[in-house]
């Protein structure tokens, strides 16, 4: 295939807007290639999109569904010679997921959130989610086996343990949500910050993020730790934030990448005291993360209208259906995770809403590295991904920004300074949020850009970058961005101008760390693991493991083995 | 030969731990499952092969001659019923559902006349839950509502709740509380520490007492409520509010007693209004091993997780008038496959008479009433001991189900495949015609 005279961003390889040609075959990105033509004279070009944090499969997002029917009447399409039929806005059904990203020219997404002990259903629904190709990132923060190898300053033991409960979930990499916090929930308490010792355990957030940190780059994994901090979602928490954030600055990454990612920082962004003076921290975080750069974050934008939230950050969904007086689920895991599910609707005339909308703006305009701001919603948290149009409009155009202020509550401008913000992004800037930096993030190289040998995921968007100004005809870059005119997975056209050819069943990435792990260390860690299946686990240990029968098309990652000398030098 | 750790494919709890020894492809000797889940697993009568109604008389048929008539069936109806699915794997729970959505009929599941109340009280409050393992390290009371584990799901006790030792219960049944509510007295209830017996179809009262009594409106509660003294009923509720962890099953009792799944509404209210004082949770207690996995595999395929009309060939959920009893009492469908299920059992009679006017296939290992009003009869192998495949236990965990023996007979999933199989191939030929 060829797709030529596309005006072309792939800022990865440093190509800015200029019209080439761009050759297929086999999947890949090569030099020269024959067969099927497609024109894509003027069009604007970019590596297909990939969202490297969204909530798109397992037990929570099923959670979602289960208690929201009025969400599945939202969306709903019947099936067709391709399709299967497709449900829901916030929490649409597999289908849905993979035939929606597809339209809007994404082809890669990373579910954010799955138990270890849940996994397989995790597995399940990715399975079942067709084009796209996609990973989970495994829970650690709460987990008894990572606490009490903290608690014991066994960093290699600890490694150990990440490495088998990566293979065992099938997960990609590290995520840590709420640490301490979700354990403290399973007797109904919380942590109050990164100094308060977890109950029981006798260990710190602070401690558990650290460890898993230097677990993580011990193993040399392709992503960094993915943070969800402690008190997200609070008046007054972007103090949190940055402690965190300066815990890890002496950690070295094992990679060229960050040391921690942070996951949906909007919601980690606030000052005040209360919801009565709260008000936005953006620009303290931005002013941070400009001066440091051992950080990435993504946004986790506000999207108005309904929103389904789901965590596994258990006491903050309690919070939420408290102050809301919604319905809530909760979902606690056994010597592992808590969690939470609360659906609920952003309005523009409330303030708050207004505010958590603005500063996730603030964040990507006051951040000076695009780099480091991957473009999400933390879907379905902040709003659906199919929303991700309205996102990039925003941050391309002033105008439509004071025209969205216009409707909002009208203290929202003494609340954030978004209206006293001129920058406008462009083109290249767009395409790093949406595609090159969160395949970066990830450690995914054959994703995000369209050099030699990349994976041939693209997508063309009706629109001519020459001829368009987005500052002025945001709706145009609106209406061209929610579908693609072609997207491109693999190289086969999946989706056309809003229609879905073809739904081809994507891979499912994981981290086969274990050959990284010396021995003793594993063998002292089966010591604790063995314990904790005859004692405290409901299941046994052979029944744990993700079979290999949920991932048929799986993509295993395995990093080089690390140099244990060394290691141990920098854990010491 | 010795097969560890097997999952027992009989109640909800989906013990993990059975031993079961094997001697040439004969299943000799079941260890550490409970009598239910011993019985099911050793087997019995098994039905011998395919057949297919002909004058009235079931007769002996291929597999493919079966897939076929199944096939002519569902494609010739106008909308046609596809039931059941808690006894079998989500495997072939996934292609159920692509089944349904091809022949464009109403897919439903046992759970429409068992916790279907409590999905629909779920819609309305959401659910506060744990794994079971949960409960098992941390709950120092454990509330048993309208439900009898010690006679349907035996092991629950021990494995899971009211018996269980963990990390932080260390001392098992002595350091913790259980009250049970019944309208009688169970096998259960002699297990508790407090026994309340309450009226008939009063649950929602009592609940609604409770609730008063949480809010500090105890002034208001009357000296009696459902057949309970005040002062029990506030004995109860500190109880409750003391406890470092409680948990709240509820059984068939609350889900079809008068107020259905508004008993249910008010159960979860009162769990997450227990939970500003401190930590509970609740929790069904699903009967059959994958009555749960039909629900979660319904959801993620199509939005909703049980009682889908795929007549507009969208997905259309709207229990009371796209479940099943209601389908089949409105006489909206007009054929029927049921698998893995015996609604000629559990269905009321009038609308088991309005399933025996129409043509129904039935796939199952085993012959029950539905084999005497089933045109075609198919039977499988035993997800669990012949078939591999996943189930979610009553907590939401997956899975994955052993195969242990070799079986005669196709697995569900095969079985549906073939029947899938005859439809595509019927409707091409249709289609082919209407072309030409």
């Amino acid at each position: 295939m060829i797709v030529k005279g596309g005006v072309v961003y792939d800022p990865a390889n440093g190509i800015s807007g200029e019209e080439m040609d761009i050759c297929v075959e086999g999947g890949k990105v090569v030099e020269d290639a024959k067969g099927e033509e497609i024109d894509a004279r003027g069009l604007l070009v970019m590596p297909g999109g990939v969202d490297a944090h969204s909530h798109i499969a397992g037990p929570k997002v099923n959670t979602g569904r289960i208690m929201c029917p009025n969400d599945g009447r939202m969306g709903i399409e019947p099936r067709t010679d391709i399709c299967r039929p497709s449900t829901g806005y916030t929490v649409p059904n597999c289908y849905a997921m993979g035939y929606r990203y597809a339209r809007m020219g994404y082809t890669t997404a990373f579910e954010a959130a799955t138990p270890i002990l849940e996994a397989r259903h995790t597995h399940e629904e990715l399975e079942e989610i067709p084009i796209l190709d996609k990973g989970a990132l495994t829970l650690f923060g709460n987990n008894w086996e990572v606490m009490e190898c903290v608690r014991d300053k066994d960093i290699g033991k600890l490694a150990a343990y990440v490495a088998w409960a990566l293979c065992s979930s099938r997960g990609y990499g590290v995520k840590i949500v709420n640490p301490g916090g979700g354990e403290a929930w399973g007797f109904g308490a919380n942590v109050k910050g990164v100094k308060d010792p977890v109950p029981n355990f006798d260990v710190t957030p602070a401690e558990i993020i650290r460890g898993l940190a230097q677990a993580n780059e011990l193993l040399r994994l392709p992503h960094s730790i993915h943070l969800h901090f402690n008190n997200l979602g609070k008046p007054g928490n972007y103090t949190t934030a940055l402690e965190t954030l300066e815990l890890l600055k002496d950690i070295k990454p094992s990679r060229e990448r960050q040391v921690v990612h942070v996951a949906h920082m909007q919601f980690s962004a606030y000052g005040g005291t209360s919801w009565r003076d709260f008000e936005s921290k953006a620009p303290a975080i931005a002013d941070y993360f400009n001066q440091n750069s051992h950080a990435t974050m993504d946004l986790g934008q506000i999207i108005f209208g309904n929103a389904t939230t789901m965590t596994a950050d258990g006491p903050l969904e309690y919070a939420n259906a408290r102050l809301l007086h919604a319905k809530w689920s909760n979902h606690d895991i056994e010597l592992e995770e808590a969690s939470g599910v609360v659906p609920l609707i952003y309005g523009r005339k409330m303030l708050v809403n207004a505010v958590q909308w603005a500063i996730g703006l603030e964040l990507a305009l006051l951040t000076k590295d695009p780099w480091k701001v991957l473009l999400t919603t933390d879907h379905p948290n902040g709003g659906p991904f199919v929303n991700y149009a309205e996102v990039i409009a925003l941050l391309m155009s002033k105008a439509k920004r004071a025209e969205e202020i216009a409707t909002l509550h009208e203290q929202t401008s003494k609340r954030t300074t978004l209206m006293g913000i001129d920058r406008e992004l462009g083109w290249s800037e767009i395409a790093v949020m949406t595609r090159a930096a969160p395949a970066k993030v990830l450690g995914l190289k054959d994703k995000g850009h369209l050099g030699l040998g990349a994976d041939a995921d693209f997508s063309i968007y009706d629109l001519k970058p020459e001829q368009t100004d987005p500052a002025k005809d945001h709706q145009l870059v609106k209406k061209a961005l929610s579908q693609s005119k072609y997207t491109i997975k693999s190289g086969m056209v999946v989706s056309k101008s809003g229609r879905v050819l073809t739904t081809p069943s994507g891979r499912t990435y994981w981290v086969d760390a274990s050959l990284s792990v010396p021995k003793a260390d594993k063998e002292r860690m089966m010591v604790d693991l063995k314990e904790k299946f005859d004692r405290y686990y409901s299941v046994q240990m052979s029944n744990y493991t993700v079979q290999d029968a949920y991932l048929p098309h799986p993509m295993v990652i395995r990093p080089r083995l690390f140099d244990t000398k060394a290691a141990t030098k920098e854990v010491a | 030969m010795n097969h560890e750790d097997v999952l027992c494919s009989f109640c909800g709890c989906l013990c993990d731990d059975i031993v079961v020894e094997v001697e040439q492809d004969q299943i000799k000797r079941v260890r550490h499952a409970c009598r239910l889940g011993a019985s099911k697993i050793m087997g019995h009568e098994r039905i011998r092969g395919p057949m297919i109604r002909r004058n009235g008389v079931l007769t002996e048929a291929t597999y493919q001659e079966a897939y076929d008539r199944a096939a002519e069936i569902l494609q010739s109806a106008r909308h046609p019923l596809l039931y059941g699915w808690a006894s079998t794997v989500c495997e072939a729970q996934k292609i159920g559902i692509l089944l349904t959505e091809e022949v464009g009929g109403v897919i439903d599941s046992t759970a429409t006349v068992c916790h279907g109340p409590s999905i629909i009280g779920i819609e309305e409050k959401g659910l506060s839950g744990a794994t079971l393992g949960q409960i098992k390290n941390r709950a120092d009371l454990i509330v048993f509502w309208g439900c009898n584990p010690a006679e349907a799901h035996p092991r629950h006790t021990l494995r899971y709740s009211s018996n269980a030792c963990g990390r932080f219960t260390p001392e098992g049944r002595a350091g913790r509380k259980v009250i049970v509510v019944d309208v009688r007295e169970t096998k259960t209830s002699k297990n508790a520490d407090k026994f309340v017996r309450i009226n008939p179809g009063e649950d929602y009262q009592v609940i609604s007492a409770l609730r008063m009594l949480l809010a500090w409106k105890g002034d208001l509660v009357p000296d009696e409520v459902g057949g309970i003294s005040k002062k029990d009923l506030s004995e109860v509720i500190d109880t409750m509010k003391e406890a470092a962890f409680g948990v709240f099953f509820f059984g068939l009792g609350m889900t079809h007693s008068r107020g259905r799944y508004k008993n249910i509404d008010n159960a979860l209210s009162l769990v997450n209004e227990l939970n500003a004082h401190t930590k509970f949770i609740v929790m069904p207690m699903r009967g059959h091993y994958n009555v749960a996995g039909i629900g979660q595999c319904a959801a993620w395929e199509t939005g909703f997780p049980m009682s889908i009309d795929f007549a507009r060939g969208s997905a259309y959920f709207n229990p009371g008038e796209t479940s099943a009893c209601d389908v089949l009492s409105r006489r909206e469908v007009d054929a029927a496959l049921i698998a893995a299920a015996d609604p000629a059992s559990n269905f009321p009679r009038q609308i088991v008479e309005s399933l025996a006017r129409m043509p129904v296939v039935q796939i199952d290992p085993y012959e029950n009433p539905t084999t005497l009003i089933a045109d075609v009869v198919i039977p499988s192998a035993i997800a669990g001991i012949e078939a591999e495949g996943t189930a979610y236990r009553m907590d939401g965990l997956a899975l994955r189900m052993k195969k242990l023996i070799k079986s005669p007979f196709p697995s569900d999933e095969e079985i549906l495949k073939g029947i899938l199989d005859s439809v595509r191939l019927l409707r091409g030929c249709k289609e082919k015609s209407r072309e030409a």
